[in-house]
């Protein structure tokens, strides 16, 4: 009995391997592509292992990705501050403070997540056309903050409903009060919510292609996305060197989920966002 | 990682969205003395203004500009001709329109269904606790959080017709090669295949929290009584994971209603515009020519804006009513 109930298991083990090998092929094979050399490139059939394996790719992205990564490395932090100093805030105000018309908008932020990227890029377009704003890094960072802030709110909305009222007395509380409970209570205990939303920005930042590519594509400083765009526009045949470039542009998700994977499936059943 | 805690961290997460409608409701209940709503909204004043300046403005600039008869000079000095619906109207006779609206629909409706389907039958399996399940279901996280740029050009590359892998892997089976990316018959699966591996880990992330939160003393009650596996899983499971459902499909059709990069950087919409979609047409308008066409790009992407906010507003409603039962 003891036994066949370990077998069965194992064997559910065996079948949740596969499922995930099948999964993360892709993966393995944007890895194996990096590795490979030139003249295998076009081999048929394809090699499975990088048997002669190369690192000419990666030799190729210090050459010539590494201010791409730097642009992306201060878009995404810049977008993490910036939607944090306006989120933590808000959230505070909706969950704690009971401001009329909260209600509204909540719903006015739940809105703006629905609204297509490629539009609100459009738009943008358009007024950063007019304040000479495109092919700007501050520009970039405001447009990539729009993918994170309404989130954002949300999260810390939730979160910090969840903190005991007593601990925070709202409802005879003057501005200035508030501001040093919001400062000293508030923010330490929702440390864990700062983590998520930075965690979030830090990547939809990072990953943005459309706005970047509408707003700064062809300017001084690029994100990595257009680095890698720019490889595939030029009908460029080294794809190790495009796979390489790909697999170093995974790096943030990578940590992430193996630092803070606990954070992201928070983040995902909280906000319910993203596709 | 410690499982148990990252379970009730979600259980959790989803308790406190409960929360906050419980608690907006209670304010608005009971008028008790409030602290000075000045104060309320000086907190929620740099977000306000953030969304008047880089939500509203942007969405504003956009309607304006396909009410009125833009050329790239007119763009740049702002006094373009006020034209009405004209822009409307040409979109409507384009004869991209038609194959544009249908791609859409395909799109969204064929990624939604395998999302769906997979994504529930891969939380119902790793709901079985053994070995391994909680890393596994971890690493399945992979494709939703890799950039969108790095997912679609590996899937460009391994659907390529001459060195793709998929290729080799039909032609090893005896399947000749299938002209994945260029031929205008196979474009759109193409990008709905790559779409749906996207697609999946949120629907198994979401599903599977729903799964956590029906108790198992049902299902151990209803195998007493002989239920099988499937009968269990149709009669116990599906019904009451409806809500979940519901939430998920329908915030699964507000994002891939607006899938742009995926399709634009596999596809370009093409070949011969057999995988545009609103989204990409769009873009293709006002940016993708040597003369763009702001006034009619801008009136595809409102459109596309009114199919999300009503889909939106559904969604809503679904979860508001959800809260309250």
């Amino acid at each position: 009995m003891r036994t066949d109930a370990v077998t069965k298991r194992g064997w559910k083990t065996a079948v949740g391997l596969l499922l995930t090998g099948v999964m993360l092929f892709p993966v393995y094979w944007m890895i194996n592509v990096s590795l490979t050399r030139d003249q295998d490139m076009r081999k048929s059939p394809p090699d499975l292992f990088p048997t002669h394996g190369t690192l000419a790719g990666y030799r190729t992205v210090l050459d010539e990705q590494l201010p791409y990564l730097g642009t992306s490395l201060v878009v995404a932090l810049g977008t993490v501050v910036l939607t944090v100093a306006l989120a933590a805030p808000a959230g505070y105000a909706l969950a704690k403070l009971r401001p009329r018309g909260g209600g509204l908008l909540s719903f006015v932020l739940l809105a703006a997540q629905m609204i297509p990227g490629i539009i609100m890029a459009m738009g943008f377009y358009a007024v950063y056309l007019q304040l000479g704003l495109l092919q700007s890094v501050p520009g970039l960072i405001v447009a990539d903050s729009t993918l994170a802030v309404p989130f954002a709110v949300l999260i810390f909305t939730a979160f910090m409903a969840g903190i005991p009222g007593e601990l925070l007395q709202a409802a005879q509380m003057d501005g200035a009060r508030a501001l040093r409970t919001f400062w000293s209570i508030v923010l330490p205990m929702s440390r864990n919510a700062v983590v998520t939303v930075s965690l979030f920005a830090f990547l939809w930042s990072w990953s943005d292609f459309v706005f970047a590519n509408i707003l700064v594509n062809g300017g001084a400083r690029e994100p990595i996305t257009l680095g890698i765009y720019h490889y595939i526009g030029n009908n460029n045949q080294e794809w190790n060197a495009i796979m390489a470039t790909a697999v170093v542009a995974s790096l943030p998700a990578a940590v992430i989920l193996v630092l803070a994977q606990r954070y992201v499936a928070a983040g995902v059943t909280t906000g319910a966002v993203k596709d | 990682m410690n499982d148990t805690k990252q379970l009730s961290d979600r259980r959790s997460a989803l308790d406190r969205v409960g929360a906050v409608a419980a608690s907006t409701r209670a304010a608005r209940d009971r008028r008790r003395p409030t602290s000075p709503q000045w104060a309320a909204w000086g907190f929620l004043a740099p977000v306000t203004v953030y969304l008047a300046l880089f939500y509203a403005y942007p969405l504003y600039r956009n309607l304006d500009l396909s009410l009125r008869d833009y050329t790239v000079r007119s763009f740049v000095q702002g006094d373009a001709p006020f034209t009405g619906l004209a822009n409307y109207r040409k979109v409507f006779d384009d004869p991209v329109f038609a194959p544009a609206l249908l791609h859409t629909a395909a799109f969204t409706a064929v990624c939604l269904v395998f999302q769906y389907a997979i994504g529930l039958a891969l939380a119902v399996f790793f709901n079985q606790n053994f070995r391994l399940s909680s890393t596994l279901r971890a690493l399945f996280l992979v494709p939703w959080l890799l950039p969108l740029i790095v997912s679609s050009s590996t899937w460009s590359w391994m659907l390529n017709s001459d060195s793709g892998v998929v290729n080799a892997v039909l032609h090893a089976v005896g399947i000749g090669p299938v002209n994945w990316l260029t031929s205008p018959s196979w474009s759109l699966t193409s990008v709905i295949i790559a779409n749906i591996w996207i697609g999946v880990p949120f629907n198994l992330v979401v599903l599977y929290s729903g799964l956590q939160s029906i108790p198992g003393s049902l299902h151990e009650a209803a195998a007493l009584d002989g239920a099988n596996a499937w009968q269990r899983f149709w009669r116990i499971t599906f019904p009451l994971l409806r809500p979940v459902s519901a939430i998920t499909l329908l915030l699964g059709l507000v994002y891939t209603l607006k899938v742009f990069d995926i399709i634009w950087i596999m596809t370009k919409g093409g070949p011969a515009d057999s995988s545009t979609t609103f989204a990409t047409w769009s873009y293709q308008l006002g940016f993708g020519n040597l003369l763009p066409a702001f006034g009619p790009g801008a009136a595809v992407g409102n459109l596309l804006v009114v199919a999300a906010l009503v889909f939106g507003l559904i969604y809503v409603r679904v979860q508001r009513k959800q809260a309250l039962s």
